[in-house]
């Protein structure tokens, strides 16, 4: 009866109300796991450096993510490029848990993303609105995330894709039964998944934020914007105290509304990542596959 | 009166949504004041079994629901949260350990291993069971009793007034194993 799609979207919704980290070594997934990472994404460089190095980004050395594999106990995820479905079908032949088809790789195809319909092991993609959310769903994904803008610290991006995707959803809510023909039109997606948004009022898949999420209060924020759990990427070992900004963020999506605890958590959590603002930077990783 | 529903991390919402098709009363537990709202019934979600043990014990709330339970309240825990009840924990640390059978974590593997079936459970009948990453129980002891196998692996077990499945009944349409529980 349960297909294995919805297997793959049963797992994200035991990630939720979670915190998922990147990690580049053995030592910094144990940290992760130590600190209450419900998962971690397993790459060889965080945005923030991939972003520093520039040139073309692929996937990790397999070999490299079955050593985070063995560390830890927690699911682990790791990026291909959009489109490469053949370094998807690598991460499915190691067994990864989840596969992040992701804009901070290099894109391998300016035009398709992957079709993971076509795969047993789940995907997570990006996504800046609902149209882009819908199209993903259709391809495959079993879970989404805002696109944020990775590697800056700077969460500006994260919170307008998620504010978007909200608004649109509330909207397609709204909408007389006879209008979603247009709806679907316009959003270029199947009509069947704007039904669903319409009847349920939210993304048929569990949807976490993502891109620029550096302290507690910016992972409280998404929460609080409607974020069913975060990614954390540069954030945490990018900043002073690496084990101790992760433990503070993952008690602040817990209680994201309790502001004296989230006061607490953000004391004395040492330097932040250094950030750098989205009117900085050369590279929009967001725009990337749409 | 109303089920306390751990709500640290994990499908803690879908155990409220079981609980609404039942039409019992249900609130989150995600800091100590919250158990001020007087639970007569708890419940441990699936999510990350680390993860929850963690937080439980740095919110302060591991010794009270541990007393709770040990004072004899009804507890269900499904996947995680059977690992959470668990004396003993194959590759992992044991929380509050007030269950006597021993759990592997991760026993069917990594997420290609998930999978659905249908089998009996021991005075229900037969029930749906979604598997994530789960655990399954090696061995029941002393005062724990199987209620359901699934090839020849134990996936549900009482003791007294605790209860746990390998499985999500929360993730099906099958209020079966919520019933039984609130009956307990």
């Amino acid at each position: 009866m349960a297909t294995r799609y919805e297997l793959n979207k049963e797992l994200a919704q035991m990630l939720k109300g979670g915190v998922i980290m990147d990690v580049t070594t053995p030592e910094q997934a144990k940290i992760a796991e130590a600190a209450g990472a419900c998962a971690v994404m397993a790459l060889e460089r965080i945005p923030a450096d991939i972003r520093a190095a520039g040139g073309v980004s692929r996937m990790s050395d397999p070999k490299m993510i079955k050593g985070i594999q063995e560390a830890v106990s927690i699911p682990v995820m790791a990026k291909c490029r959009i489109g490469h479905f053949v370094e998807a079908q690598i991460l499915e032949a190691i067994e990864i848990d989840y596969i992040d088809e992701s804009e901070v790789l290099s894109p391998a195809d300016d035009v398709y993303h992957i079709d993971k319909t076509q795969f047993k092991v789940p995907f997570v993609c990006g996504a800046r609105d609902l149209g882009e959310a819908l199209r993903r769903i259709s391809e495959g994904a079993s879970m989404i995330r805002t696109k944020g803008e990775p590697g800056t610290g700077d969460v500006v991006q994260a919170v307008r894709h998620m504010r978007a995707m909200n608004a649109e959803i509330r909207r397609v809510q709204n909408l007389r039964d006879d209008e979603l023909y247009e709806a679907a039109k316009q959003l270029q997606v199947p009509v069947e998944l704007v039904r669903y948004v319409h009847d349920h009022g939210r993304l048929p898949v569990v949807n976490f934020a993502a891109g620029g999420v550096a302290t507690p209060a910016d992972a409280a924020l998404m929460m609080q914007l409607g974020a069913e759990g975060v990614f954390v990427g540069s954030g945490i070992f990018k900043s002073g105290n690496p084990a101790k900004r992760a433990s503070a963020i993952v008690q602040a999506v817990t209680n994201y509304t309790d502001a004296k605890l989230i006061a607490e958590l953000s004391a004395d959590l040492g330097e932040a990542m250094v950030g750098i603002n989205e009117n900085e930077i050369a590279l929009l990783m967001a725009e990337r596959g749409k | 009166m109303a089920v306390g529903i751990l709500a640290l991390q994990g499908a803690f919402a879908e155990h409220g949504q079981m609980l609404d098709k039942l039409g019992a009363e249900h609130f989150e537990i995600r800091q100590l004041r919250d158990l001020d709202k007087n639970p007569d019934r708890l419940i441990l979600p699936g999510g990350e079994s680390t993860v929850m043990n963690k937080l439980l014990h740095e919110l302060g709330l591991y010794e009270p629901i541990k007393k709770l339970i040990e004072g004899g309240m009804p507890v269900f825990g499904t996947c995680a949260g059977m690992i959470l009840l668990s004396r003993d924990v194959e590759d992992g640390k044991t929380c509050f350990g007030t269950m006597d059978i021993r759990v592997r974590r991760n026993a069917y593997g990594r997420q290609l291993g998930s999978f659905y079936t249908e089998d009996s459970f021991d005075g229900i009948g037969t029930v749906p069971m979604t598997f994530i990453r789960a655990p399954f129980a090696e061995e029941v002891y002393d005062n724990a009793k199987v209620l359901a196998t699934v090839d020849g692996r134990i996936v549900a077990a009482r003791q007294d007034r605790q209860l746990v499945t390998a499985f999500h009944p929360e993730l099906t349409d099958d209020t079966s194993v919520h019933e039984y529980f609130m009956a307990m």
